[in-house]
């Protein structure tokens, strides 16, 4: 009885406790019920007929959804980065750098399905695309910052120095990929007069997954951090006795 | 008030002892101007380069890696010539935003007048028909205020991470390129005399990349000095 009042008490106030919640199996569960509803759908639900891309437009289900759950990762990163330099505690950069690992994880992800896209409608891995080149330069600040943590021996200091970058990298990774390419004509959809998330390009049947996708794989991310942190908090504390 | 005390302060003390060295002026611009006449020479050893259509665009190009290098050069210096005890008594006197202010102001001045000097050393040895000047020069003014802007932010982080060059390079690259590509574009407008309403884009991105830099350093840099 009273375990199970714990338990609504828990679900409850999940969202805003935090770290109880990744200690939960409930979301992890939906988030793979739901990504595999995206698969399935995916592939199967009709798309739009649209010039040139045809078919491909499927990959939106799988390309999109993994720049969400790398600008989700990032995001808490940084927010935690900011606790860290607020309190000091030590879990607190624990959870940012590896949400900065699994963020870059997604990144290459991220890279990797859009350049095989690019391959079947473009025509080329690479086409010096400003989106392509754009996000190379912001992953390439993302490895700066895993060379800088490598850099530093003393805990602390390491801690610190990172958490700073981290704050300072965040909005320069924005201005790049979220603002450069689109002053500039670009082939990718969303830029310079493509088709993409536009009230005429994607109908309501696109919808009905991309949306589920990008919650559920933005889960997906916070899932596999919330694992790298808790190997990372065990080493921690066997290191420390 | 206190504020704009302690940053005219510093600053002043900036001026003052590379007034007394002009160690990083001197060598900073002996840097700039050597590296131009290594590429001049470079360019007339392939005969009729110099009359291709891509000499010009080489030629804004290869300006701005020599400033990128200069400007990296000249900016490292200005946290790694701190000593730790000098440190300590900025502490017990100026606020942390002063000395970030000060510091980045300084670099700003220090950048523009040598960037100001390259282009000169840079126009007697390229002969080039610039198509609009002034719009050119405001490109170059608002490099340098960008270089600084990044490189000083980078450079307190990279001079407490044991201050070392490579290390500065690979922090401050990802921060930079972005910035870099805007100017070259920027300046390639300036060079060929297109309508200046269609870089007034470029140029806000510039202030608004600048304005989150300045920001964030203000908010962070505090938390960066003390050990």
């Amino acid at each position: 009885m009273t375990r199970s009042i714990m338990i609504m008490k828990l679900l409850t106030f999940a969202p805003s406790i935090n770290m109880k919640f990744i200690y939960q199996s409930w979301w992890k569960v939906l988030t793979v019920i739901v990504i595999f509803y995206t698969l399935i759908a995916g592939m199967l639900i009709g798309v739009p007929k649209l010039p040139i891309v045809h078919e491909t437009i499927r990959n939106t289900y799988f390309h999109v959804p993994m720049w969400m759950a790398m600008f989700t990762v990032f995001t808490i990163s940084v927010f935690y980065s900011i606790k860290y330099l607020n309190t000091g505690k030590e879990e607190y950069d624990l959870i940012a750098v590896e949400c900065a690992n699994t963020g870059l994880f997604f990144f290459v992800l991220g890279l990797v399905t859009g350049m095989l896209w690019a391959k079947y409608t473009w025509g080329e891995f690479w086409s010096n695309d400003p989106k392509q080149n754009s996000a190379a330069i912001a992953f390439l600040l993302y490895c700066a910052y895993s060379v800088l943590r490598n850099s530093i021996d003393e805990e602390q200091k390491r801690a610190k120095i990172s958490a700073i970058y981290n704050i300072f990298a965040f909005p320069v990774m924005i201005v790049l990929i979220m603002i450069l390419p689109r002053m500039t004509d670009s082939l990718h959809p969303g830029n310079g007069g493509n088709p993409a998330f536009g009230k005429l390009d994607l109908d309501n049947r696109m919808r009905m997954v991309l949306y589920p996708a990008f919650i559920a794989w933005s889960f997906m991310g916070i899932w596999i951090a919330s694992v790298r942190y808790r190997i990372r908090l065990i080493e921690y504390k066997k290191n420390e006795n | 008030m206190k504020l704009v005390n302690e940053t005219w302060h510093l600053f002043k003390k900036e001026i003052l002892l590379e007034w007394r060295s002009k160690y990083a002026f001197n060598g900073v611009l002996l840097y700039v101007v050597s590296t131009v006449f290594v590429c001049y020479i470079a360019f007339n050893l392939t005969p009729g380069f110099k009359g291709s259509s891509s000499y010009p665009l080489v030629w804004n190009v290869l300006f701005w890696i020599i400033m990128l290098f200069a400007s990296v050069n000249a900016i490292a210096k200005s946290f790694m010539q701190e000593s730790k005890s000098r440190l300590l008594y900025y502490y017990s006197i100026a606020s942390p935003q002063a000395i970030i202010l000060s510091k980045t102001i300084y670099n700003i001045l220090l950048m523009s007048l040598l960037s100001i000097l390259a282009l000169l050393a840079y126009l007697i040895f390229f002969t080039n028909e610039l198509g609009d000047p002034l719009f050119y020069f405001l490109s170059v003014l608002l490099g340098s205020l960008s270089f600084s802007t990044v490189f000083t932010m980078i450079s307190a982080i990279a001079s407490k991470a044991g201050n070392n060059g490579t290390l500065m390079a690979i922090l401050s690259f990802p921060v930079i390129i972005p910035v870099i590509l805007v100017l070259i574009r920027l300046s390639k407008n300036a060079m060929d005399g297109i309508d200046r309403s269609f870089s007034y884009g470029n140029i806000g991105v510039l202030f608004a990349i600048n304005a989150i830099v300045i920001t964030t350093s203000l908010l962070l840099f505090p938390y960066l000095w003390r050990d």
